[in-house]
């Protein structure tokens, strides 16, 4: 997948749970929680929207390898790449 | 014959206008079923059957604002026939509002009235256009391309004003505050979510809220309500969640029985509450009936909060950020992480004596997050 459409997949499932979100207005390297004011209940429910939509399963190790949106859809991107998996003892 | 009231749809909201009925006359009900949705100050609520039974009529219609505790509708019970009903009923109260609204009811259709009442739109305002002057769909939808959005926002802020004023009027607070060390549930909290899959991970949350819940055991003068000049304490462990709302205000609705629940069963009930407190759909048995309430800011980055009792309970537990602080161990300085945790308590009821001890349990009962 190439990262617009990653970048799009990230931004519908942020939409789900914050739909005020204007998707123009993000910016990429903000902290995204700080920016899209998402609680830890939000946070969660995002990694779960994700892992539905592209397979990646995000460990909590991980969490501070994609606090802002370039990162999370690098983050993403990278590991689509190496087969939808992350090497993580979290994705059972 | 089954009178069917209006339940308690939580201690700060005493009238609800009905959006919808999900049920006809002679449709068979199962209890739990929702039967009905109607809008409250803070939300829609679905309002749900407490009993099986028939629906042998509804007694308000569409956009009536009734207080709680009328009898909205009336059911027969199993094996009842409307004939045997009927011989021993006595005649259905009928709400003064209701009243009124009969007596100067537009002429509507029945598909317009429901649309107004979703739009928030007093049905005797609008123009009709339809045949002898019934108000149509269409006007209603005409109507509502004008109309200002009702201000949901400030029907919110009143009945937070309304319980919130009150407690801080009737309610003696003292308040109390302890610094909990959290190395071994963040740890275990760690282990567990490394090897488990994604619908299993939990939140630091719902251990304090499980702690809370265990030590309200031994402490169950800070779980219960102040009625008629007196405590009635909770026949159970049913915490009050203070979840924010993300267009503005909070509502606070109930897990119940969370001393009895696995911590994987209060994740998932507690997610489930705060995605459909957010998007409107919670139901009439989750908001009344709570001996206690919870408060998490942490996640907002204050360190502690010391909260307002939602009357008429008797105490509220606060949770700040968990955070990596300084903390003294066995003699020597180290980095902890921790959480400030705070009690609000009605010093009606307890005294800071009693209040410290319960914080000293919950801190105790942390420390071994494994027996949670």
């Amino acid at each position: 997948m190439d990262p617009l459409s990653v970048r799009n997949q990230v931004l519908n499932a942020l939409k789900s749970i914050a739909p005020e979100v204007d998707p123009e207005q993000l910016p990429g390297d903000r902290p995204l929680r700080e920016e899209v004011d998402l609680d830890s209940m939000d946070w969660l429910r995002l990694i779960e929207a994700l892992n539905r939509s592209l397979g990646v399963v995000i460990p909590e190790v991980d969490y501070q390898q994609v606090d802002t949106l370039d990162k999370l859809v690098a983050y993403l991107m990278q590991k689509e790449k190496t087969g939808g998996q992350a090497p993580s003892i979290g994705s059972r | 014959m089954i009178e069917f009231k209006l339940p308690s749809l939580g201690a700060d909201m005493d009238e609800g206008t009905l959006l919808e009925w999900k049920v006809h006359p002679g449709d068979a009900v199962k209890r739990g079923q929702v039967i009905a949705v109607v809008d409250t100050a803070k939300a829609a609520i679905d309002v749900e059957c407490w009993h099986d039974g028939t629906v042998l009529q509804l007694l308000i219609d569409v956009g009536a604002k009734v207080p709680v505790g009328t009898v909205i509708a009336q059911l027969l019970e199993p094996g009842e026939s409307p004939q045997s009903a009927r011989r021993t009923a006595t005649p259905a109260p009928v709400p003064r509002e209701v009243e009124n609204l009969s007596a100067q009811r537009p002429k509507i259709s029945p598909a317009a009235r429901k649309r107004a009442a979703e739009l928030g739109l007093d049905a005797s305002q609008l123009q009709g256009h339809g045949p002898h002057g019934v108000v149509t769909l269409e006007d209603v939808e005409a109507a509502a391309r004008v109309a200002p959005e009702p201000d949901r926002n400030q029907a919110m802020r009143h009945t937070i004003a309304a319980a919130m004023s009150r407690s801080k009027r009737e309610i003696p607070h003292y308040y109390l505050s302890e610094t909990i060390a959290l190395d071994k549930a963040m740890a275990w909290l760690q282990a567990h979510n490394a090897q488990s899959p994604l619908p299993e991970r939990l939140l630091p949350g719902v251990l304090l809220l499980k702690a809370v819940a265990l030590a309200l055991r031994d402490y169950p003068q800070l779980n219960g309500s102040w009625q008629d000049n007196g405590f009635k304490p909770a026949a159970d462990t049913d915490l009050g969640v203070a979840i924010t709302l993300r267009q503005g205000g909070l509502v606070a609705p109930v897990l119940r029985h969370v001393a009895d629940t696995s911590l994987t069963d209060l994740m998932r009930e507690l997610s489930s509450l705060v995605e459909r407190a957010r998007s409107g759909s919670l139901r009439s048995s989750e908001l009344g009936g709570a001996g206690i309430t919870v408060t998490q800011l942490g996640d907002q980055g204050v360190d502690s909060v010391l909260g307002v009792i939602y009357p008429p309970q008797v105490a509220l537990v606060g949770f700040g950020r968990i955070g990596e602080r300084p903390w003294v161990k066995d003699g020597q300085l180290c980095v902890m992480p921790t959480v400030v945790s705070s009690l609000s308590a009605d010093h009606r009821v307890s005294d800071g004596h009693y209040g410290a001890r319960f914080l000293g349990e919950v801190r105790r009962l942390l420390q071994t997050p494994e027996n949670l």
